[in-house]
């Protein structure tokens, strides 16, 4: 489907070209840029195309890969590491997984060149072992790219060597940080460590290293093919390029859509992911995965880029966005993603360890119907020292789904601690299940659908639900043909 | 090395490049809290930096940084002692506290803990945010040490110590999120691991998540500290033997330049015989098949004169001497100076050659 809105660059193969076969990488152009940059360009002279480019880290932070790459290049070493940070572990986000599988080419093409620019010789693609089809696809290409000279030594044969290993993460999100990712190549356990000393300076083994997100590296031979002005002249001032987000939750259109930094979010969410389905009313939209966070109809038109969306408390992220309507709790929702990091965060730091429970547990009182006003306040507080505090990315951003929604949606965690109401009828704990006595017509469904029998009446009378008993499973609202049953 | 100089609550420090910034607070006389910084590590990013009470605001960074694994960098305005630095301080004790028992009225720790410490320090009664600790059974498998992870607060100061230092690599940290604590492989008990039992863990050990287990029941500030050297081997290790009413009931190492704040299970556990009923405290001498106590001269003699007879009857060579390694250096080289100078042979030989 051609949509205006979008503009295919990290993606630009993807879905177009046979994954399987090197000669159709080629044929779209293909390790030509790798050849440019062996033939033509001084290992310096690519890092300034980067620099100048604009290019930023696709994988949250958003450092320019450049100056990464620079920072490498100046420190002598005998050994130099690439490595690919595969370790897609943001729910709802696959942007990397559809390039690695659709388009592993690319990858292996822009690793090279950048061992090519820091002077190493090592790549290394870090990838979640659950990823399967990319993992085989990666095997496959690099088997290809060696067979043809493209890898391994003397690459067309040119002085330069450059070869590329697989390492297989074990499904923990903190890996995806860069020094725990380093961390668990090593065969340590997935664990942050402060820094400085940078992975640039020090990194996997002690040794210079760059580690670049997969939809970062994905960009790079079209940069180098076609120019910085090209690249640097989509986007914003500060944020260069196109960015891929995964569309998911209350939206139409589901899936992966890359368009230009800039890009408003009511385009992105009316135009490329064609609205909210069923009518309902768009309500909020979690950018940055768990560590980023919810925006509102306030934020529909603001252009979209990393200082934006930090400006909004949310972030870039890898680019997952969870769009939520009028039936989604906000209490709910950081609730959601507290669980996910509490049991992601791996313990090494107190307040992410404890911190995360902690979070989580308030979170829990509230949507129970048991938090008071004062768990508000120890909410904002304890997640404000948290982010202080914490160790890595993991832990200083995971408090930001509470504050970004308490700030916007402060409404809706007040009705949860003062009226004892989800106004979103999620929390079951809050709602009660009513059988409305002008709309009954007595049909018995709704007392035959229950499942602890709570529902008692005759036939042809009113029905009546017994809230002591009743578990708020929704069956019986379900069930009613009348719209005699309602949930407040 | 160049030097750098920094600002750290309005006083300037110079220091060499690679200092921490606690090692620069330190030298001014400023005190900033550590719980997890482990002094045995010498470079400023082997800390774990886990604990986070050691946090410090430096101007134009973002968060707050951890002054026992950060490295000074020339022209750096650090505060110690601001508000926001308070905060963060005191919400880390109240978490750490929150996932601990409050028996320090029992606890054998009291007044040794720097968790206590702190808490007092900061003000802190009860934590402001309770909530499910976690349970864990108390793990009395080793013969010297009990484990009891609930009352541990993962500093990590144990595995390091383990790791790096002593090199047996008996325990790791195992499981994510909220139940990550340190494990024998496989979480089985110490009994199961390949444990040796020096003791390093428990010494370092800030809580009493780790303690030696003891015949005597004595908290910190009922015993006296004398400093000596183990009489073990020869290594020269120095350590602080803890003595209460005159009888030693402890041994915590000190940080000596053959040992570094180390010892091995001997010198860690193995003083019960100071003050054992059995042990001997003068020379005995056989009389009419009976061993009766006698005094140094009176054994000294019966040795020369044992010594003199056997070397004019069978000569030099019918003589040997045997030394121990639980002497020191210097009273092995006396003795094998006695042996050969004295004896006139060279039969001499140590127990650690055995």
């Amino acid at each position: 489907m051609v949509d205006k809105n979008q503009l295919r660059i990290a993606t630009r193969n993807t879905g177009f070209i046979d994954p399987e076969s090197v000669e159709s990488y080629i044929a779209v152009g293909g390790y030509q840029a790798l050849g440019k940059c062996l033939a033509e360009m001084k290992p310096a002279d690519v890092i300034d195309l980067m620099k100048n480019s604009g290019l930023r880290g696709r994988g949250g932070a958003g450092f320019p890969t450049g100056v990464k790459w620079g920072f490498a290049a100046k420190y002598a070493s005998d050994t130099k590491y690439v490595v690919c940070n595969a370790d897609e572990g943001d729910p709802g986000a696959f942007m990397d997984r559809a390039v690695l599988e659709g388009d592993p080419h690319n990858v292996l093409e822009a690793m090279a060149i950048g061992g090519y620019a820091i002077g190493g010789n090592k790549g290394t693609i870090y990838i979640r072992a659950e990823y399967p089809l990319a993992i085989a696809r990666l095997k496959l290409a690099i088997q290809q790219a060696k067979d043809m000279g493209l890898l391994g030594d003397n690459i067309m044969g040119t002085d330069f060597s450059f070869d590329i290993e697989l390492k297989y993460g074990a499904g923990a999100f903190v890996c995806g940080e860069e020094t725990a990712l380093i961390a668990s190549m090593e065969g340590n356990r997935g664990e942050p460590y402060t820094k400085p000393p940078f992975p640039a300076e020090a990194g996997y083994w002690d040794k210079p290293t760059i580690v670049n997100n997969v939809e970062t590296l994905a960009n790079i031979p079209a940069i180098i093919m076609k120019g910085a002005d090209w690249f640097s002249g989509i986007g914003t001032e500060t944020s260069k390029g196109t960015k891929v987000f995964c569309i998911c939750g209350k939206i139409n259109n589901v899936g992966l859509i890359e368009v230009p930094m800039g890009t408003s979010l009511k385009t992105v969410i009316y135009d490329v992911g064609g609205g909210i389905p069923d009518g309902k009313e768009f309500k909020a939209v979690q950018t940055g995965g768990p560590s980023g966070g919810a925006l509102t109809y306030k934020d529909l038109d603001a252009p979209i880029d990393y200082e934006n969306l930090v400006a909004r408390q949310s972030m870039m992220g890898s680019g997952g966005m969870i769009v939520m309507d009028e039936d989604d709790c906000m209490v709910a929702v950081a609730k959601f993603f507290l669980d996910f990091t509490m049991d992601e965060t791996c313990g090494k730091c107190t307040p992410c360890r404890i911190g995360s429970k902690r979070i989580y547990e308030i979170l829990d009182k509230i949507t129970i119907g048991q938090g008071t006003e004062a768990d508000l306040e120890k909410l904002r507080s304890l997640s404000h020292n948290i982010k202080d505090t914490a160790l890595c990315g993991l832990g200083q951003t995971m408090p930001n789904p509470v504050l970004s929604t308490m700030r916007v949606f402060e409404d809706e965690y007040r009705a949860h601690v003062i009226d004892k109401k989800c106004p979103a009828g999620v929390c079951a704990d809050l709602l009660e299940f009513t059988v409305v006595e002008e709309k009954c017509v007595g049909c018995t469904l709704c007392a035959r659908v229950c499942p602890v029998n709570c529902i008692s009446g005759k036939p042809k009378e009113v029905h009546v639900i017994d809230q002591a008993a009743c578990i708020k499973c929704g069956a019986c609202l379900d069930k009613c043909k009348f719209d005699a049953i309602i949930k407040q | 090395m160049s030097m750098l100089t920094i600002t750290i609550d309005g006083q300037a420090v110079e220091m060499p490049a690679g200092s921490t910034i606690l090692a620069a607070a330190k030298k001014v006389g400023i005190d900033i809290p550590t719980l997890c910084q482990l002094d045995m590590e010498k470079q400023f990013n082997q800390q774990s930096a886990a604990c986070r009470i050691c946090v410090v605001e430096i101007e134009k960074r973002r968060n707050l940084a951890p002054a026992c694994a950060t490295s000074i960098m020339d022209g750096m305005v650090i505060k110690t002692d601001s508000q926001r630095v308070i905060e963060a301080r005191k919400t880390v004790l109240h978490l750490m506290l929150s996932d601990h028992p409050l028996d320090c009225l029992t606890c054998e720790k009291a007044g040794a803990c720097k968790l206590q410490d702190l808490c007092y320090q900061y003000g802190i009664e009860v934590s402001d945010y309770p909530g499910l600790r976690n349970d864990y059974p108390l793990d009395a498998s080793n013969e010297f040490y009990t484990r009891d992870l609930n009352k541990c607060v993962a500093c990590r100061r144990c595995v390091q110590v383990c790791t790096n230092f002593q090199s047996t690599k008996a325990i790791a940290f195992g499981d994510r999120g909220f139940t990550t604590h340190p494990v024998a492989p496989f979480d089985k008990g110490m009994s199961d691991s390949t444990c040796v039992s020096c003791g390093n863990c428990v010494s370092v050990c800030p809580v009493g998540a780790l303690l030696s287990k003891s015949k005597e029941k004595f908290r910190s500030w009922e015993v006296s500290k004398v400093k000596t050297t183990c009489s073990y081997c020869g290594v020269g290790c120095q350590m602080n033997l803890l003595a209460k009413e005159n009888k030693v009931v402890g041994v915590e190492p000190m940080d000596g330049a053959s040992n570094s704040s180390l010892l091995c299970v001997k010198g860690k556990y193995g003083f019960n015989f100071i003050n054992h009923p059995d042990r001997l405290k003068t020379p005995l001498i056989r009389k009419n098949g009976e061993l009766v106590e006698a005094t140094w001269d009176e054994a000294y003699g019966l040795i020369a004169d044992k010594v003199k007879a056997t070397k004019a009857e069978y000569g030099n060579d019918a003589l040997a001497g045997l030394t121990s390694a639980r002497v020191t250096n210097e009273e092995n080289y006396l003795f094998q100076k006695l042996v050969r100078a004295g004896f006139g042979t060279n039969n001499v030989d140590h127990c650690a050659r055995l």
